[in-house]
């Protein structure tokens, strides 16, 4: 079978603040096969900009789909916002014509169509169903079988199932398979599902906050040594916010947050600083005296 | 989880209700299905916000919108508490999906009232200006080479301009005043 071959979503978080993601997938992804192209005058996927104009999420999100058309390849993202935008509106506009007449009436101006020729996948779905756990399973060098982590899959890529269709939304296995397959063991803890609470955090905190304290306070009770996200928003709810939230409760919890391509990378044999472990906030040292 | 705390009027007054609002709701986008909602209260039980959040009910909403009380919701701050986390959507029985609800109340609330809060239209901005939604400084572009990565390419902000412009959202977002926080 001949290797996959993407074009690479980056979006907008992940070059404002987390390079680290960035670095570690491409390493592990260039090591599995999995082919990158650079995406062409991308533009912010839409998705933050729903609440102001659902029409203007679509527009921006179908533009993006157009240029994935162009290039006759399959969108990778790394973000589960960017998978959830550009996944739901290329299925939406696939399947109502009414709705894909109209925004093709704006693309026009633009010399563009939709035409429904191409997929969207996050990077787990491309990690599970296109490399497959038997090649990653060989790709780990040093299996991590001294690591208890916990995941947190985050929501987009797994809700609404109307749209997404491919894991369990109440009980979801397809990152937990992946982070077994570095060595590690992942454990189960209460509420895994539920939202960080991120996308509200510029108009609220206080509900963001007691929600991600819950979670850190659930990951803490059965022990976990790191948590394991595949989304930024995400990332930086449990990571970069962890010691406000710290102090906001007066509670320590000290939970590194890796993003799963990091875990596969260290698995996969690489050095913590090619995976970018020296932009975490919270440090990973017992994570990295365990490997 | 208790709806007592709310501060809300008892009475419903008649001359409120706006018979056609369900309708006018129901061929939206994403709030088709308002109609079929039977107040079982799932969406609320299930909702991650409302147990930490003393307003946000998405039940609660969903009659609100049943009844026409359009001003009500339309001035109700609590519209913005929503995360999309989709869990109303895939728990709802009768397949009422809430956060598109939520989202063309929203929509409603900029279109027609001029108002968001102001972090939308900051990224909005940074959004026409740069192509994302967050400015990139300098650094990061400079970091991204020293790192290894690929240069970000050149965003092509004359299609970005002309979205905005289509989609009406560029006069959205011209007229628009903004509120900064929201209570929960």
């Amino acid at each position: 079978m001949a290797n996959p071959k993407y074009l690479i979503f980056l979006g907008c978080v992940v070059p404002y603040r987390l390079s680290s993601y960035e670095i570690s997938a491409r390493k592990v992804l260039d090591k599995l096969g999995v082919e990158l192209v650079e995406m062409p005058e991308f533009n912010c996927c839409g998705l933050p900009m729903d609440p102001i104009n659902h029409e203007l999420m679509l527009t921006l999100a179908a533009r993006n789909l157009c240029l994935a058309e162009r290039e006759n390849l399959n969108i990778l993202t790394l973000c589960n916002g960017c998978f959830s935008s550009l996944n739901e509106t290329n299925k939406m506009l696939k399947e109502d014509k009414k709705l894909r007449e109209k925004i093709n009436g704006y693309l026009k101006e633009m010399g563009m169509e939709f035409k429904g020729t191409i997929e969207v996948k996050h990077l787990i779905y491309v990690l599970a169903e296109d490399v497959g756990f038997e090649k990653i399973k060989n790709a780990v060098k040093k299996p991590l079988t001294k690591l208890q982590v916990a995941q947190h899959s985050g929501c987009h890529v797994l809700r609404p199932a109307k749209y997404v269709g491919r894991d369990d939304p109440e009980n979801p296995t397809t990152l937990k398979e992946l982070i077994r397959l570095t060595g590690a063991e992942c454990l189960d803890y209460m509420d895994e599902t539920q939202c960080c609470g991120n996308p509200i955090i510029g108009v609220n905190e206080e509900v963001p906050f007691q929600m991600a304290k819950e979670k850190l306070a659930h990951i803490r009770a059965v022990k976990a040594q790191a948590m394991i996200t595949i989304c930024p928003f995400c990332h930086i709810m449990f990571d970069l916010n962890q010691s406000r939230i710290e102090k906001t409760f007066n509670e320590k919890f000290g939970i590194p947050v890796l993003h799963y391509t990091q875990l596969l990378g260290l698995a996969m044999g690489f050095q913590p600083k090619e995976l970018g472990f020296d932009e975490l906030r919270v440090k990973p040292t017992e994570v990295l005296s365990n490997i | 989880m208790s709806e007592t705390k709310e501060q809300v009027p008892s009475v419903i007054k008649a001359e409120e209700l706006d018979p056609k609002f369900k309708y006018e709701m129901s061929k939206i986008h994403g709030a088709e299905k308002i109609m079929l909602c039977f107040q079982c209260g799932t969406c609320t039980a299930d909702c991650p916000i409302s147990r930490f959040s003393d307003f946000y009910r998405p039940r609660k909403i969903a009659r609100l919108v049943q009844l026409g009380l359009k001003d009500r919701l339309l001035s109700n701050d609590a519209l913005w508490l929503c995360t999309s986390c989709f869990t109303c959507v895939d728990h709802c029985p009768q397949g009422v999906e809430i956060a598109g609800i939520v989202r063309a109340l929203r929509n409603m609330l900029t279109k027609d009232k001029g108002i968001m809060p102001l972090v939308y239209k900051e990224l909005a901005t940074n959004l026409l200006k740069s192509g994302y939604v967050y400015a990139i400084p300098d650094s990061r572009h400079k970091k991204r080479i020293e790192d290894g990565l690929p240069p970000l390419p050149k965003p092509n902000l004359a299609d970005i301009s002309k979205i905005f412009e289509l989609t009406g959202s560029a006069k959205i977002l011209e007229n628009a005043k903004t509120f900064e926080k929201v209570k929960s």
